[in-house]
This record gives structure tokens, sequence and C-alpha cells, in this order.
């Protein structure tokens, strides 16, 4: 980690609006570790879920045009992006333009061409990649002890695996190690890679109750406290939703649903209101309230065998 | 020199692309043809008939038959030109079919083609000198490598038609996979108890030796002649002196051991003996788990045994054997099931491979023929089991068909029945394989007498919830997602060849794909030989294969070795490397880059040179062009006939252009 952490930095829509907790506390986590992220100059939608069912090759130019905006800034890396669905998009266009026939068709379309030099990567690949777990631990102030999360990847971050080339795409560990380094313990969550629902929740509400409801059921049953999620949709859809899941379930669920940079914001020392725990629909903050007693009796948990092996 | 050219229309198999008889009177034009035409079936007995009848009218010196690849018939028409009265090396073939009428449509220029190939092995003729084989002695010992049921049969019918055995067995006792099974498909009748008596004939056949804890190190010499390197590895124990009478077993206090006799679902002592019918019954240590090896402390196996056989500084020893054949039955090892990351790639206690289940089900493994979860030792009642873990899937790189899956799955779901009659039985399946003898039979008596309820279609994913396993997949025949709340899940994992194959492969020189099962000579006319004279296969390592089908190819592997030992003296292939001394400057450069350590060095007249020992060489040629004199030449592949080859084609070049 000698080199300095520069990159090209692709906000998407939804940190201006519905996720601006992620937002704001991506750019606040990056910066306290080191990553300076430099916003893309003019960037543009990423044509987001409804481009590429209509035509692959707008669809490509949309993202193609914030490609080739990145590749003009100086001394960046990587182009980084919090939203896995700009992720897959900004992935996929890149990927289909290796094929030099499409790529034609695409710049046709653009003013300059897409060079296809930058990796892109989610910012989640590049604080496990780049800082990685070992590196976050020492810098960590405020350990998260005693908070049990299910880390909640969602169905694209990992997905198709020969595209997106990061982590496991049936059992990721990248949140999992991070959330560890953070003082806090991710409880096996079987449905990591599970859909929420996604954009259904606009036309199809039922679909989204059943599968988001699925999703706080296991991570409950799994002993969880809350859901630690890396998406937007993901997290609205588990938390701003969560009222409309237990009517619909008939359960009662008052699970808090983190994105990882509020998490890491916090352990690193910043305040509940600069990593904009507040924008939370289901508000975290007896949670976190309870964790200093928490942690106190884990501790004595831990004593008590350990003294008990002492003496036999 | 007077050839005549011979061109297979081979039905439609050439004939369909090829204009066989233009190629036939193309031939009629080259040097030194004397006669040519085109025949139905050249291999035929008409066929081979029309060949000596011609060679014998035109009084011709060679022939060349334009057909299929020599791999095929080149051996079928050597011997038809010998029975013309010509030398057998008299002959050259033109394939046309592999490599012309098979990969091509268009009829002119595959025409072409054929034209130029058949041009070519004229020309090579033409050069070609009648060669003489060599007769030589042959060892007839045998040497089966792998001890499991296909070995085992081997070994038996090779000694009980009288020739000396060797069995190499690379664990510390024979059985194989089959003595890791409780029952067997379709009759249900013990495993052990039809394999034991085997296991025990092969420890008490006079004309057997048997090296367990063994593995081949190295392979010299040449069929009839092999000698092989024999590693034992130590087992700690000196097995002259143990009785297996497990005093040991009792008393080692290392009892949470790796048991892979057991699948590592149970543990056993770090000094053991895998099971109870073992052969050799002896004792070995495992130096991994052993305290004695960890720590230097212990040595309580030393103290309790009776003979004083426990041996800390044991050694690998190694051993020659030189046999004349060798039967390779190494047999097949699961494929490594943890890249189904969507089944719990191990993260899950419940989710066992059916090599597991088969130890829990068997009286004699780590449960006691009890069927309990791994988990909480808890006795499961829904099981789920899902089929083709590693079969027929693209996506992990095994696309082949297992072909033992299904029929040991149907088993295991009727035995489930038997141990927990209030058990329910699910079996995921993709369609159901059940080729054999009573076979599709007994996969219908699980579905219908024993209840157990197939779905067809694959599992997405399993995860653990609220104590169960959650197994999700879709029955493709109702249209519906599937969910089943399963106590237990059983994976039907595919097989693959044995660790270690391909190295074993290498050292006997024959080959292997890309899954690590040995390939055999051909597909269809020689299923146990391989392109290795003297080297033949047996069981799982050709391919996968139920127990009566490797049990019939250790008797088929047998009966090769038999017949090929029936002669007491085998013919060598003189179409082998040979040396010109009045060139040779005795640089040796040929003898460093042979594989097979045919070429030594001699003294002629107080000159170095090198010299071919012929019944070692295979002919391969790359000490030809090694030799910077040209004096070491491939007897009928020297450097002139293959220019000569070349300047054929560049011939037929010329005249286009």
């Amino acid at each position: 980690m000698s080199q300095k952490l520069r990159y090209a930095y692709y906000p998407g829509c939804s940190g201006q609006g519905t996720s601006k907790e992620y937002e704001q506390s991506t750019r606040a986590v990056c910066e306290a570790l080191g990553m300076e992220l430099v916003d893309i100059p003019d960037w543009s939608c990423c044509g987001s879920s409804p481009a590429h069912t209509v035509d692959h090759r707008l669809s490509s130019a949309l993202s193609g045009r914030n490609l080739a905006l990145a590749e003009r800034l100086e001394g960046v890396s990587a182009i980084l992006t919090p939203c896995p669905s700009c992720l897959t998009n900004l992935k996929v266009s890149a990927h289909k333009m290796k094929d030099p026939e499409f790529a034609a068709e695409v710049n046709a379309l653009l003013d300059f061409p897409v060079r296809n030099t930058l990796p892109v990567k989610s910012i989640l690949q590049a604080i496990y990649e780049d800082v990685g777990p070992d590196a976050l631990s020492p810098k960590v102030v405020r350990r998260l002890t005693g908070l049990k999360l299910a880390p909640y990847y969602g169905c694209i971050m990992n997905r198709p695996p020969d595209i997106m080339e990061f982590d496991d795409h049936e059992n990721p560990i990248a949140m999992d190690r991070l959330m560890e380094a953070v003082g806090a313990e991710a409880v096996p969550f079987p449905l990591k890679v599970e859909c929420c629902g996604a954009s259904f929740g606009v036309a199809r509400r039922d679909i989204v109750q059943k599968l988001s409801g699925k999703l706080l059921d296991t991570a409950a049953s799994n002993g969880a406290d809350a859901v630690v999620t890396a998406c937007p949709l993901c997290q609205m859809n588990l938390d701003l939703r969560q009222d409309q899941i237990n009517v619909a379930n008939n359960t009662s669920h008052n699970m808090p649903v983190f994105y990882y940079t509020q998490l890491i914001g916090l352990a690193l020392g910043m305040t509940p209101s600069q990593v904009g725990l507040e924008k939370l629909e289901v508000s975290p903050m007896a949670l976190l309230d309870s964790l200093p007693a928490r942690a106190e009796a884990q501790a004595q948990a831990a004593k008590k065998p350990a003294s008990k092996g002492a003496q036999s | 020199m007077k050839i005549g050219v011979f061109v297979c229309h081979c039905g439609s198999n050439i004939a369909g692309t090829v204009d066989v008889v233009q190629v036939a009177e193309a031939a009629k034009s080259m040097p030194e043809v004397a006669f040519a035409q085109d025949t139905m079936y050249a291999c035929s007995e008409p066929g081979q008939q029309g060949i000596i009848d011609a060679i014998k009218e035109k009084g011709l010196d060679g022939a060349v038959v334009a057909s299929c690849t020599p791999r095929m018939h080149g051996s079928t028409f050597m011997r038809t030109v010998a029975r013309a009265g010509l030398n057998p090396y008299m002959f050259e073939m033109a394939n046309i079919r592999e490599h012309v009428s098979w990969i091509g449509k268009d009829k002119v220029a595959n025409t072409r083609k054929a034209i130029d190939l058949v041009r070519m092995a004229v020309a090579k003729l033409a050069q070609n000198r009648p060669l003489y084989s060599q007769s030589f002695s042959i060892n007839k010992r045998v040497m089966i490598i792998g001890g499991g049921v296909a070995g085992i049969q081997a070994a038996l019918d090779c000694a009980d038609g009288g020739l000396e055995v060797v069995l190499v067995e690379k664990t510390t006792t024979i059985g194989g996979k089959m003595a890791k099974l409780d029952k067997t498909f379709p009759t249900v009748d013990c495993s052990s108890c039809i394999l034991g008596p085997r296991m025990v004939d092969v420890a008490q056949h006079p004309n057997i030796t048997l090296h367990a804890s063994a593995e081949v190190d190295e392979v010299f010499g040449y069929v009839g002649n092999y000698q092989v390197e024999v590693r034992k590895k130590a087992t700690y124990v000196n097995w002259k002196t143990c009785t297996g009478c497990g005093a040991c077993m009792e008393k080692c206090p290392s009892k949470k051991s790796r048991d892979p006799f057991n699948e590592l679902i149970g543990t056993t002592t770090a000094i053991n003996i895998p099971f109870p019918q073992a052969i050799p019954k002896r004792a070995s240590i495992d130096r991994d788990s052993c305290i004695k090896f960890k720590t230097g402390k212990c040595g309580i196996c030393a103290k309790v045994c009776p003979t004083k056989a426990i041996d800390y500084d044991q050694q690998d020893e190694m051993i020659t054997e030189e046999v004349g054949a060798i039967i390779a039955a190494t047999g097949f090892d699961l494929m490594d099931w943890h890249v189904y990351g969507q089944y719990g790639a191990g993260r899950y206690p419940d989710v066992i491979t059916s090599l597991q289940y088969e130890r829990m089900l068997s009286a004699s493994g780590p449960t006691g023929g009890h069927i309990k979860r791994p988990s909480d030792k808890k006795e499961p009642k829904t099981i789920v089991f899902i089929q083709c873990v590693g079969s027929r899937d693209k996506s992990v790189g095994r696309p082949y068909c297992t072909g033992f899956c299904c029929m040991y799955t149907a088993k295991q779901a009727i035995l489930t029945k038997d141990h927990i009659p209030d058990s329910e039985s699910y079996v995921f399946y993709m369609d159901i394989r059940a080729p054999g003898k009573m076979y599709d039979e007994f996969t219908r008596r699980a579905m219908e007498e024993y209840g157990a309820k197939y779905v067809r279609g694959r599992v997405s994913m399993v995860y653990p919830q609220d104590g169960k396993m959650i197994v999700r997949g879709v029955d493709t025949l109702a249209g519906a997602q599937v969910e089943v709340e399963a106590d237990l899940v059983v994976l039907a994992v595919g097989a693959e060849g044995a660790a270690g194959s391909a190295q074993l492969a290498e050292k006997l020189r024959i080959s292997y794909d890309s899954y690590g099962f040995f390939m055999e000579g051909h597909p269809k006319l020689k299923p146990v030989e391989t392109n290795t004279a003297g080297v033949y296969l047996a069981g799982c390592a050709q391919g996968p294969k139920d127990i009566p089908s490797s049990v019939a190819q250790g008797s088929a592997a047998a009966a090769k070795v038999l017949s090929l030992f029936s002669k007491d003296q085998l013919q060598s292939d003189p179409q082998v490397s040979k040396v010109d001394l009045k060139r040779c400057v005795g640089c040796m450069k040929c003898a460093l880059t042979c594989p097979f350590g045919a070429i030594k060095e001699t003294e002629v007249r107080g000159e170095i040179k090198a010299q071919v020992i012929e019944t070692i060489c295979q002919g391969c040629g790359i000490c030809t062009s090694t030799c910077r004199q040209g004096a070491i030449q491939l007897q009928n592949f020297t450097d002139n006939q293959i220019l000569a080859e070349v300047n054929a084609l560049l011939s037929s070049e010329t005249e286009e252009a």
C-alpha cells in the first residue's frame, strides 16, 4: 500500500437520492483509508435496469461514455463505483467492447472512443483488495464488538463470475472479512447472493415482500442483529419496505439494514451523522447503544470456559 | 521398382467426398507406379485378395494402400503384402479417410489432397528397404498396479493361468472402493462378503506377490521385458513380524486421527489397520497424526506390540520387479465436489458425499451401521439425494456421465428405508440412466416399493435454517420450484481418474485424457489394450465403471496377458533407429535425448560409437533429429525418404502452377 491509491469515481444516481447515506459514508471512509476518489467529470446515468433490455448498443454507449470520460483522468488506477447495478453496467459494457466489431458500433455513437484500459471495480472490491482487512483493523478506534451481522451482497455484485471477477460467486467473503476486521461478527448467512426482488418493488410488491421477507427471516434465524449490504436497492427493499414486509408476512422484524461503509466509518471513529445513520428507516441507534454492554457480556462469557479449562 | 496403388472407397466413407477413381487414375502416371486401381473395401477378404493377385500377376515390388489410418489397418495390409510374398515393410499407407474425406466436404479439393498423399506415399515407398524382425524372449511375469476389484480379478485370473503375478497397491490394503461399500446394486448383497473371499484368495495364492503401501516409481524396458522400480513406502511397522493382532490400536492414545478408509467421517488411531478384513492385515502408522512423530514422546505401540514389530526409523524401500506385461487398474477418485459452492462446499456438516453415506450404512463403518447426522448425531428422517454432482456438468469441467451414480443412489434410497422405516427420501435427478441387467427394475423398485420420491431437476442451492437443510430445486416435470426441508443431504459425486494417474501414465508411456482416465488402444476394438505394447487397462482407470464391468475388464486384461505370454518369443518391430558407424563421431547426443534409454555407448576399433538396442527402441525418431552427422537414421523413415515425400508434394504444386 505504499503507492498512492487514486481512482476515478462513478457515484451513480441513487447516491444522489435514495442512498445518500451510502454515498456520504463511502466518501468519508475512502478518505480515511487514503483512497483518493476523483469524480468522473460530467458523468451520466448508466442506463440502470431498463437500458440493456431495450438495446445493448445504446446501453453500452451510456456506460461507454462514462468509461471514456474516466480514461481521460490522470493517474487513476481503476474506476470505482459503490452501486452494484452501475458496476454491472460498466463491467458488462467493458466486457462486450472487447469484441472489436461491437466496440466500433458503440464508439460510433460516442464523441470520443473508449480505450477499455482501466479496470472497473466496486468500492467493496477496492477496499478489500487494495487496502485489505489486515490494514483496516489497526485503524479501528471503536471496535464493533458484539454486533452480529448478516452480510448481504445481493445477486449481482459477484455474478456472472466470468465478468465480475470478484470473490466467490456462491459464497463471497469480502464483506464478512471487512466486518470482522472492525470487530463485528459475521453470522453464517446462506442467502448472501439471493435476490431481494430488486425493482419489482414498483411493479409487483408481493414478490419483494416474499423474497426480502425470506432474507430477513433467515438473517434473524441465524442470529443476526442487523443486515449489512453493499447495494442501494437491496438496502431500500430490506429497510424502507420492512414494515410492508412485516404486514404481508405477519412478522415483526425490527432489523437495521446498514451499508458496510457506514459501519466501517463508525469503527474508524466517525459520528453517526457523518455516516448518515439518521437516514436509515429502521433506527439502529438502540442496537448501537447496546454494543458496549454486549461486548462486556461477551467478554465475560469468553472468560468462564477459559478459567474452567485452566482448572482441569 | 514396380509399385501398385490401391485406392479404397470405404463404402461411402471415402468415396462420398473423394473421387477415388480419379485418384487411382492419377496414380498411374506417378513414377514407378506399375499398377493402380480403386477397390470397394481394401480391408475385406476380396479386397485383400485383389492386392495379392495384383502383386503376383504384375510382379510388383511394393504396395501403397490409400484408405484409413495405419492404426486401424496398417498391420492388416502388412500381412496381406507378406502373404503375396513381399517383405511386409515394402508397404505404405496414405490416410485419405481421417486426413481427407472425414474432415472436408469439397470433393474437388479432397480429391486433390488425396492424390498428393498418394504421391508422397509412392515417393517414400520407392526408397523403402525390406526390414526383418528380431525375435526376443519374454519374461512371463505380470505386474498389476492397483488392488481394487478390477486388479484383484486380473491378478487371480493371471495367477490361475499359471503366471507369476506382482500386485502393487498404494494404500495399506487391497479392496479399493468396493471394500468401502456396504451393499452392491442391483442385488443388494453385502459388498465385503463377495469381495472379502477374493481378497483372501489374493493373499493365499502361491503365484501372487502383494506389495501393499507401494507405488510404481519408474518403468524401464519394453513389452516382454519391463523393469519396474517399486517404492515400498515406510509404514513404521515391520510387516514380516506384525501379526495384525490390533493391540497397538487399542492402546494408541491418538484416537482422533483422520481415517481415509471411512472417508474422513470417522476417526481412527494413529497406528491402525484400515478395516477388520484388510489384506494384508498389518498395522501402519499415520505420521501426521502420530504423537511419537509429532512430539517425540509416546512410543506406546512399541511397548505393547507382542512381536516388537514397531520401527519408527523405517525408511522407504526400493525394489525392482522384472515383468513382461503390466496391467494398470488404478481406479477412480470422487471429483472435488467443493467446487459446488451452492451445495455448501464443505461448510455444512450435514451435506455429505455418497461414499461417506456408504460408510455410515456399513455395519463396520464409524457409526456401526446407524445413519446419523454429522452435526448432532441425530437420526435423520428426511434425506435428500442430489444426483449428477460432478457428472454431466460442463460448468465444472465434468461433461461426462459417470454412469453408476443413478444406481448407487437408488440403492442408498432403498437401504435408507430399511435402516429408518419412517424416513422419507428425495432424489433430485436429471435422467435415470440404468441400462444394465436388472438395473431399470432396481431403480423402479426404489420408487415404487420403497417410496423414494424422485424429482426431475437440478438443485440450485442448499442452506441451513433452523436446524434443517433447505434444499431448493426445481421439478421440471411439474414446472414448479421445490423446497425440501431435509435433515441430511447426500451428494452423488461423480468420478474422475485416481489421483496421480497422469504421472503413472507418463511412467508407463500411455495416453490419458483430461479427466485422468487412461486411453484404450481403440475405443471399440481394443478396449483393454493401450498404445504401448504389453500395457493393459482394467476397471475405472479406463473410465467410470460399475463392479460387473470392472470385473469383466479385469478378466479381459488377464486374457490379453495370457495370450501375449502364450508365445515364448516375440518379434521386434524393425522400424527402429540404426547407426551408420562410418559417420558416427561418438558424441552420444542421441543417447542423451532418447526417452527410452535405447542407445548405448560401444567401442568399435578403439573408437566410441553409438549403438541402438533394437528391442528397446520405439522408433520415435528423436535421435535422428539430434544427430548433427545424420549418422543415426530411423529405418524406412530416413531423412532422404522424408525429403522425397516433401519433394513429391512440391512437384505437384509446380505442376498446378
